[in-house]
């Protein structure tokens, strides 16, 4: 029924990217493991985690253009989202190498015993159990957003004071997950993880499993994304990004919009950070870095906000053009990504899916 | 060898006899009476020849000799023994000193002698003891030094030591003493060392605590704590009500410190943030790349060190001068070029602004990361932005006040350009009604880039003073952005007043935060605080009231 209703309501460009994503979740991990290497169908190991990891992007971005596109929230804090979703995933993975760490102990992970920590911290309980770390992937995130966005909206923290709260708060996380004695491993962060609910992160079918929950949870953060910003509730949504003291005005609770999508939003992007974080095998406090969050407002950007569609195809084009381009000419880097920004913004505000898209998608969302 | 004509002979062999106590009273005497040096003449031969048996007992035993016989060059040949420069001739067991340039020189007269090569000699060999002989001989001697630094040094030297052999000399050195200040380090470490004397009388203890306490440091506060618990009560009494008030005076002036460091933290902030309150305050430009405005002005600073390094050695003094008005115009100018090419297409639209200044941000990084390098620049002290002074028992360094005067000037002179210049009276007209002020003949759009240009040239002059006390990299501007926006958020947008007193406040209050909760984690409560306050008043501190406020 719910699918009928919402593939009924996809524009052309929707359905591609359904069906883009959907093939790329089976085709990727059967390119990789079943054709042999050489052959002109075979995805290497490095691209799968390379793809892998532009998935996670697309999900960050497609929340993003959530709560920007869709409800004028600029939050330049979704790296903190993505970030402490990795760590409550970083977290399950280290509790899981038990024995196996460089002391051996099987309590501790390896950062504690160096620094001679004879407890596990409150923080660190449970969290042996997977189910109880992906509850904290979507909790963790998702109270903070609550907390946030209460007062914040509630006192009507608006436009580029939100923006400038949210980086301040991604800023303070950054210093505060430095500190060793917050727990978390500092400066080094989280690393050497051994395997997740029991197969190894290294081994290559994992890796190509990982890649295919990232294409999954792209596609379900898609859904979800369209299932709001279609239903009444994304009018409103809409209404206030347009208005918002006018919406105030007619009897909508505004605030209320405004907090459950910026912690739907946080959610999704929690969710995208734990899914990165075995990937990449690493999470430290750099993922913090207010840098990277503003940086993740650039792919929605380019791709176009307030489509969805071109969030994710932004953060994978962009990402696409990184790491070509810092192999290639590592100096030109900051210098197209800074160009980007100032293109984008001056001759292109709707981004690509929002100019040369525009025809084929109901119209809805963009400016 | 003529014959004596007064003060004491010191010899050898009797004094060898006599008890320890009773020695310093003899160097004491010595330094007293001050005698001829003709008369020592014989005296010092006899003490020199200690140094050319060559044995550490024997060395020792010369080293206390010469210090207390008040030969004039008897400074000269401990220090000499001690840097490992004495010598003798085996021949004919004469003591030389060599100089630092290899000069060979007679121990005895002090006069140059030409025809002895310093490898003809034997070099005076030192172990711990001998060490130690000479660091209390030094002691003794530089008491008697001509220079008031050194004697001062001295008497400093000898509190620290405890060194309570050192007692009589420094009773004497004080009766001879005229320059103030030296009497009273001297009184000082005679009284460090009276105070745990147990022959002196009550009341000179006693008198020693009032002299501690007036010195009122941490190493007064150690030594009053240091009276031994078998004490006579009053002793221990009026040591512990002195330890109690200097402890409590020592905690004022740390907090005194603090206030001071937190203005100097403060008005770095502000420096940092007073362009942006400009910028963002009156023009409600988000301007991302402001902090890389103040990264131009540090580089300014570094490219006008360098050419005067190589062109006007003579005029680095004068550098931070002439880097002020060209730091100015370079971070000025690419801010009047940013306004006009790419902010003036976004005035409307912050959000759109925020993302394409920082584009400008990391463009403007990369070509200082291309041209100057990515790693840090020297960038050096003029001289009277080095060293530190001492006011009222706190430390201050010349550079944190030069810039908290400099501070105070920028802002000053802010605060007259928007009140009193013709400009300024136009920019206010802008900021009032821009529709009003245009159909009276302003043309708004220069105003807008002559603003966004004075913001930014305000920024780079930041980033002369901060070249002084930062690393001076492409990350420069970064750590200041964040919180220059915090600063000027929390002042009140719009308010210059209000940005001036953020920037103290949070400067102070991180400060005063820091020996309770450590650097970053006050850092982080300090941002935690803006955070909820924001909320609670969104407009900060000083709000703009009236129809001009809601935008």
């Amino acid at each position: 029924m719910i699918v009928q209703r919402l593939a009924g309501r996809l524009g052309l460009s929707e359905l591609a990217f359904v069906a883009i994503v959907a093939g790329l979740a089976v085709l990727v991990p059967l390119a990789n493991l079943t054709m042999p290497e050489g052959s002109l169908l075979h995805v290497s190991n490095a691209s799968v985690v390379l793809f892998g990891k532009w998935m996670c992007y697309a999900l960050l971005a497609l929340s993003l253009d959530l709560v920007w596109g869709y409800c004028g929230i600029l939050s330049l804090g979704h790296g903190a989202f993505f970030a402490l979703g990795g760590y409550a995933m970083g977290m399950y993975l280290m509790r899981t190498i038990g024995t196996r760490g460089v002391y051996g102990n099987a309590l501790l992970p390896d950062f504690m015993v160096f620094l001679n920590w004879k407890e596990l911290p409150f923080t660190w309980y449970f969290f042996d159990w997977f189910g109880y770390a992906a509850l904290m992937v979507m909790l963790v995130p998702g109270i903070l957003a609550f907390v946030l966005g209460w007062f914040a909206f509630r006192s009507r923290v608006t436009g580029v004071y939100l923006s400038i709260i949210t980086q301040a708060v991604t800023y303070a996380l950054q210093l505060a997950f430095f500190r060793n004695d917050m727990g978390f491993g500092g400066n080094n962060g989280l690393t050497d993880f051994k395997d997740i609910l029991g197969f190894q992160v290294q081994a290559q079918s994992t890796r190509a499993a990982l890649f295919a929950l990232s294409a999954l949870a792209l596609l379900g953060g898609f859904a979800a994304a369209k299932a709001i910003v279609s239903s009444k509730l994304g009018l409103v949504l809409v209404a206030i990004r347009d208005a918002e003291t006018r919406t105030r005005f007619i009897g909508y609770r505004v605030e209320h919009y405004k907090l459950f999508v910026f912690v739907v939003s946080a959610v999704m992007a929690g969710i995208a950070g734990a899914l990165y974080v075995p990937q990449v095998g690493i999470i430290n406090p750099s993922e913090f870095s207010p840098a990277n969050s503003i940086e993740a407002v650039i792919w929605v950007a380019v791709g176009g906000r307030g489509t969805l569609v071109g969030a994710a195809l932004g953060a994978v084009l962009v990402n696409a053009a990184k790491t070509w381009l810092t192999a290639a000419l590592p100096t030109l880097w900051l210098f197209v990504l800074g160009a980007l920004f100032i293109l984008v913004t001056l001759f292109l505000p709707r981004g690509i899916v929002g100019t040369f898209g525009a025809k084929f998608l109901g119209r809805r969302g963009t400016k | 060898m003529p014959s004596p004509s007064g003060g004491i002979r010191p010899m050898p062999e009797l004094k060898r006899l006599l008890p320890r106590f009773i020695a310093p009273l003899l160097v004491l005497a010595a330094l007293v009476l001050g005698p001829a040096p003709g008369a020592l003449a014989q005296s010092v031969g006899d003490t020199l020849a200690k140094f050319a048996t060559d044995r550490f007992p024997d060395t020792a035993r010369g080293v206390e000799e010469i210090a207390r016989s008040g030969h004039p060059t008897a400074l000269e040949i401990v220090e000499a023994l001690g840097e490992n420069r004495l010598a003798y001739s085996q021949a004919d067991r004469s003591v030389y000193v060599i100089g630092k340039d290899d000069q060979v020189r007679s121990a005895e007269t002090g006069a140059p002698v030409a025809d002895i090569a310093p490898n003809q000699l034997r070099r005076v060999r030192i172990n711990n003891p001998v060490r130690s002989a000479i660091a209390a001989a030094l002691g003794a001697l530089r008491l008697n030094s001509a220079d008031p630094v050194q004697r001062r040094a001295a008497a400093e030297a000898i509190m620290q030591a405890h060194d309570a052999d050192q007692a009589p000399a420094l009773e004497a050195a004080l009766g001879r003493e005229k320059d103030a200040r030296v009497a009273t380090a001297i009184s000082q470490a005679l009284a460090a060392l009276r105070i745990v004397d147990t022959k002196q009388p009550e009341s000179v203890r006693l008198a020693a605590i009032d002299t501690l306490a007036e010195r009122g440091d941490r190493e007064a506060l150690v030594m009053l704590r240091n009276v031994p618990a078998e004490a006579p009560a009053a002793i221990r009494q009026r040591a512990e009500r002195a330890a109690a008030a200097v402890e409590r005076r020592l905690s004022i002036l740390g907090g005194v410190q603090n206030v001071f460091f937190g203005l100097s933290l403060g008005s770095v902030l502000l420096l940092a943030a007073i362009g942006l309150a400009i910028t963002f305050g009156v023009m409600g430009i988000i301007n991302m790349a402001h902090g890389e405005m103040v990264m131009l002005g540090a580089y300014t600073t570094f490219a006008v060190q360098e050419f005067l390094r190589t062109s006007a050695p003579g005029l680095f003094d004068w550098s931070l001068l002439f880097a002020l008005p060209l730091a100015f115009l370079v971070a000025g100018g690419v801010g009047i070029g940013i306004e006009r090419t790419i902010i003036r297409f976004l005035y409307g639209r912050p959000l759109e602004t925020l993302l394409a200044t920082w584009g400008v941000s990391l463009a403007l990084q990369q070509a200082v990361r291309t041209i100057f390098g990515s790693s840090n620049r020297e960038v050096g002290n003029p001289a009277f932005m080095t060293g530190s002074f001492d006011l009222f028992g706190i430390s201050l360094t010349w550079s944190r006040m030069w810039i908290v005067v400099f501070t105070i000037a920028v802002f000053a002179f802010l605060l007259f350009v928007i009140r009193y210049t013709d400009y300024g009276l136009r920019m206010r007209a802008v900021v009032q009604n821009r529709a009003m002020a245009g159909s009276v003949g302003i043309r708004t759009n220069w105003i807008d880039a002559l603003t966004f240009g004075l913001g930014s040239g305000i920024a780079g002059i930041a980033g002369v003073a901060l070249s002084q006390i930062d690393n001076v990299s492409p990350n420069l501007g970064q750590g200041y952005i964040i919180d220059s926006f915090m600063v000027v958020v929390f002042g009140g947008v719009g308010s210059l007043w209000g940005t001036l007193v953020a920037a103290l406040t949070l400067g102070i209050a991180n400060k005063l935060l820091e020996p309770l909760a450590g650097a970053v984690l006050g850092k982080i409560l300090i941002l935690v605080f803006i955070i909820l306050f924001i909320q609670k008043r969104p407009r900060g501190l000083f709000a703009q009231k009236g129809r001009t406020a809601e935008s």
